[in-house]
C-alpha cells in the first residue's frame, strides 16, 4: 500500500493558526506519502478544517511550514494549491447555487475560455458522475434545486477533475447514501492506488478505519497521536476525548453495567 | 426518438421535455418557480403601447418609434455596462456623472481644443476605465462597499464636469460633423435594415444546428427541431415587423443598430466565455468563486472597468444626441434609468443572475415610459416621480422572484 522508501508528497512541520486569540492549530506535524489514505480524526472545533483550508490555500498559517513534494512551499491562494495538485472537498461544498452542475464542476477550469466547450463538458461532467454512482437527475439543472448529498457527489466530483496529487476530503460522506458512501470509499481506495495521496476527514471510525492506512488524531488544535488502521475503539475514542474516562467510555459502562444487573437479579 | 437512452436522459425521474408542448411547459414551470426571464418586459411594453397609444395617439407613430429608439442608444450603453456590476452583487451609481464627464472630455477636446473627435472619444473611455479601476481597487485594497465608493464618485464626478465646462456651462459640438449626424439623423438604408433584421435567426438557427450536431455525436439528448425553428422564425418576424414599421418613417437608427451590436457581443462574453462564467460565479458566492481559483478581485478590476467605459460612451452617444456638450448632461434620471433598465430586462439587483440583452429590452421600457410622459407635456417633476415609483416597482418583482425561486430551490 503506502510507499514507505519514497519521501513523503506533503510534510507539515509545526504548522500554527491563530485566529485572534483563538489558537485553531497549534504546532502540527503531519506527512502524507504516495499512495496513503491519511485519516485526521478530532472532535468538533479540534482544527481539522482548519489544517486543510490552510493546504487548499484558503487560510494563510501563522507559522511552520509547508513541503511538497521536497520543496518548500507557500500557499498562497486557491489557485496555487490547484496548481500544486491538490485538490479539496470543503465541508461547506462551496459550490455556486446560481449555476448549473456542469459549470460548478468545470469552475475555473474552463475547456475553451473563450469559446466554453459545452458538450466536451457535459459529457466529462456524466462520466465523472457515473464513477460515483451519482443520482442526480440533470447536470442542467441549477445546484440550488439539489438534494443535500447530491450537492456533496458534485463537490466531491470536481475535486477529482484535475486528477490531483493529493485529495483532500472534509467529510466527504456526512450527507451521503448508503451505496454513494459506499463508492466514495472506493473512490479514495481508487486514487490511492494510483499513487496519489488522501486525506480523509470523517467522525464515522467505521470508514476511517475500512480506508485509513494511519490516523492522526487532534485535540484543541494539537497532534494526538497516530495509530494503525488496527487501533481499537478505545483507542482511539480516548485519543480523540483525550482521557480514558470520557463521555463515550462511561455511556459504554452504563449500557454494560444496565445490562449486567438483571442476570444478577436472575440469580 | 431512438431507443437507446441518451447520456443525460439516464434518470427516469427527468421528464422528457419534447417538442413545442414540452418547452412550453417547462417555460411555465420555470416562470411559476420565480425565472421570469423576459415576462415582464412583455407585459410592461404592451401595458405602455396601450395607455399611451390612447392618451395621445403619435406615440406608435413609426417617426416617434424611430427617435425612441435614438434616445435609448445613449441610456442603453450606459445599462449595459452596468450589468456588469449588477452581476457581481455590486453597484455603480456613478455611472450617469461618468457619462457626464465623458461628454465634457469630448466637448472640451474637439471643440475647444481641436483635437480629432475619435481621439477625443478615446481619450473619455480613458478616463472612464480608470475611474472603474479606482473603484475596483477601493474594493479590493480597502472594503469600501461599492455604493459608498460610487456614490462618492457620483460628487467626485460633477465636480471634474463642472471644472472641465468651465463658466460657459455648454459647448455645443459642430452639426455637420460625423458624430453628430450620427447621433441625430443617420439611419439605415431600407434594404440594409432589412438584411440586418434577418441576421439574428440566421445566427441562432446556424447555432442551433450546429450544437444540435456535436450534441448528438456524443450521444447527449436533442433539442426538438419544431423549439429551434419557432425561436428563430419568431425572432426573425418580430424584427421584420419592427423593422417594415420603422421604415414607414425614418427607418432604423445607425446608432441603435450600434448598441445592439454591443449587446449581442457582451451577451457573447458573459455566457460564452471563461470570463462570462466568472462573474456568475462571483456573482453567486464569492467564496465558492475564490476557492475554485477565481482570481476575484481581478474580476471585479473588469467588471468595474467595462461598467465605467461604456457609461462614458453612452455619454459620448448622449451628447452627440444633443449636439451639446452641457452641465446637465448625465444629471437627472440618467443613473436611475440606466439602473432601472437592467434590473427590469431581468438583471438582479442581488448577483449572479442577468444578461446583457436585459439592458436593451429594459432600456425600451424605459425610454418608452420617458418618451410617453414627454409627449404628455408632463413636466420633468411628475416623470421624476412616475419613473421613481417604475424603479420601485422593478426592484419589488426583482426581491420577489427572487424569494420565489429560493423556496423552489432554483437560487
Ligand atoms: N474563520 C475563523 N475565524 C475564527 N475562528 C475560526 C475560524 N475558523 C475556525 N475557527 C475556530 O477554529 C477552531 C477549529 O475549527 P475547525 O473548523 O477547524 O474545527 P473542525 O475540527 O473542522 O470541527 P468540526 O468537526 O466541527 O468540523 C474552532 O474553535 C473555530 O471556532
Ligand atoms: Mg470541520
Amino acid at each position: 500500500m503506502a510507499d514507505q522508501d519514497s519521501g513523503p508528497i506533503l510534510k507539515l512541520s509545526g504548522v500554527s493558526k491563530q485566529f485572534g486569540a483563538v489558537t485553531a492549530l497549534d504546532n502540527i506535524d503531519m506527512e502524507v506519502r504516495k499512495g496513503e489514505v491519511v485519516a485526521l480524526v478530532g472532535d468538533n472545533g479540534a482544527g481539522k478544517s482548519t489544517l486543510v483550508k490552510i493546504l487548499a490555500g484558503v487560510h494563510a498559517k501563522t507559522s511552520g511550514t509547508i513541503h511538497f513534494q521536497d520543496r518548500e512551499v507557500e500557499i498562497g491562494t486557491p489557485g496555487r494549491a490547484l496548481e500544486l495538485g491538490i485538490a479539496t472537498v470543503f465541508q461547506d461544498l462551496a459550490l455556486c447555487e446560481n449555476l448549473d452542475v456542469v459549470a460548478n464542476l468545470f469552475l475555473g477550469q474552463e475547456l475553451g475560455p473563450w469559446r466554453l466547450n459545452e458538450v466536451e463538458m457535459e459529457v466529462r461532467a456524466w462520466t465523472l458522475l457515473e464513477e460515483l454512482a451519482a443520482r442526480i437527475p440533470s447536470v442542467r439543472e441549477p445546484i440550488a434545486s439539489l438534494s443535500g448529498g447530491q450537492r456533496q457527489t458534485v463537490a466531491i466530483a470536481r475535486s477529482l477533475l484535475l486528477d490531483p496529487q493529493i485529495i483532500m476530503l472534509d467529510e466527504p460522506t456526512a450527507a451521503l447514501g448508503v451505496a454513494q458512501t459506499a463508492e466514495v470509499l472506493n473512490l479514495i481506495e481508487r486514487v490511492r492506488d494510483r499513487g496519489h495521496g488522501v486525506i480523509l476527514i470523517s467522525h464515522n471510525m467505521e470508514d476511517v478505519r475500512a480506508v485509513a492506512d494511519r490516523i492522526v488524531v487532534l485535540r484543541l488544535g494539537q497532534n494526538n497521536g497516530v495509530f494503525g488502521p488496527d487501533a481499537t475503539q478505545e483507542e482511539l475514542v480516548s485519543a480523540i476525548t483525550g482521557a480514558s474516562d470520557n463521555s463515550v467510555s462511561r455511556r459504554a459502562k452504563a449500557r454494560s453495567a444496565a445490562a449486567e444487573p438483571k442476570e444478577g437479579v436472575a440469580t | 426518438m431512438s431507443d437507446t437512452r441518451k447520456i443525460d436522459r439516464a434518470d427516469s425521474r427527468v421528464r422528457e421535455d419534447t417538442g413545442l408542448a414540452g418547452a412550453a411547459r417547462g417555460f411555465l414551470d420555470q416562470v411559476k418557480s420565480g425565472d421570469l426571464g423576459i415576462l415582464p418586459v412583455i407585459l410592461g411594453l404592451v401595458v405602455i403601447a396601450v395607455v399611451f397609444t390612447w392618451l395621445n395617439p403619435i406615440f406608435m407613430r413609426p417617426q416617434n418609434l424611430t427617435n425612441l429608439l435614438f434616445d435609448a442608444a445613449a441610456v442603453g450603453l450606459i445599462s449595459l455596462g452596468v450589468v456588469f456590476t449588477l452581476m457581481l452583487g455590486e453597484i455603480d451609481l456613478s455611472i450617469g456623472s461618468m457619462s457626464g464627464v465623458a461628454s465634457a472630455i469630448l466637448g472640451v477636446l474637439w471643440v475647444n481644443a481641436g483635437v480629432p473627435w475619435p481621439l477625443a472619444i478615446l481619450a473619455a473611455m480613458l478616463a472612464g476605465a480608470v475611474t472603474g479601476f479606482v473603484y475596483a481597487s477601493l474594493l479590493n485594497k480597502f472594503g469600501m462597499p461599492s455604493f459608498v465608493s460610487t456614490l462618492s464618485g457620483l460628487l467626485a464626478l460633477l465636480g471634474l464636469q463642472l471644472y472641465l465646462l468651465g463658466n460657459s456651462g455648454s459647448i455645443n459640438l459642430p452639426y455637420q460633423s460625423f458624430l453628430i449626424r450620427f447621433g441625430q439623423t443617420m439611419v439605415m438604408p431600407g434594404w440594409l435594415s432589412y438584411l440586418v433584421a434577418l441576421l439574428p435567426g440566421i445566427v441562432i438557427f446556424a447555432l442551433g444546428l450546429q450544437t444540435r450536431q456535436r450534441r448528438a455525436d456524443a450521444n447527449l439528448s436533442v433539442p426538438a427541431w419544431s423549439v429551434l425553428i419557432v425561436k428563430a422564425a419568431g425572432l426573425t418576424a418580430i424584427l421584420l415587423i419592427a423593422v417594415w414599421y420603422l421604415n414607414l418613417g425614418r427607418g432604423v437608427p445607425w446608432m441603435f443598430l450600434f448598441f445592439a451590436v454591443l449587446v449581442a457581443g457582451m451577451e457573447y462574453v458573459l455566457t460564452r466565455t471563461k470570463f462570462g462564467r466568472s462573474i456568475f460565479a462571483v456573482g453567486g458566492n464569492r467564496e465558492a468563486a475564490r476557492r475554485a481559483g477565481i482570481k476575484v478581485e481581478r474580476i471585479r478590476i473588469y467588471c468595474f472597468m467595462i461598467c465605467s467605459t461604456l457609461a462614458a460612451m453612452g455619454g459620448v452617444l448622449a451628447a452627440s444626441r444633443l449636439a451639446s456638450a452641457s452641465r446637465q448632461a448625465g444629471t437627472g434620471d440618467v443613473n436611475l434609468n440606466a439602473i432601472a433598465a437592467a434590473v427590469i430586462g431581468g438583471t438582479s439587483l442581488f448577483g449572479g443572475r442577468g444578461s446583457a440583452w436585459s439592458a436593451l429590452l429594459g432600456v425600451i421600457v424605459i425610454q418608452a415610459i420617458s418618451n410617453g410622459l414627454t409627449l404628455l407635456n408632463l413636466s420633468s417633476s411628475l416623470r421624476y416621480m412616475i419613473l421613481g415609483a417604475v424603479l420601485a416597482l422593478a426592484v419589488i418583482v426583482d426581491s420577489l422572484a427572487r424569494q420565489s425561486r429560493a423556496s423552489n430551490g432554483r437560487a
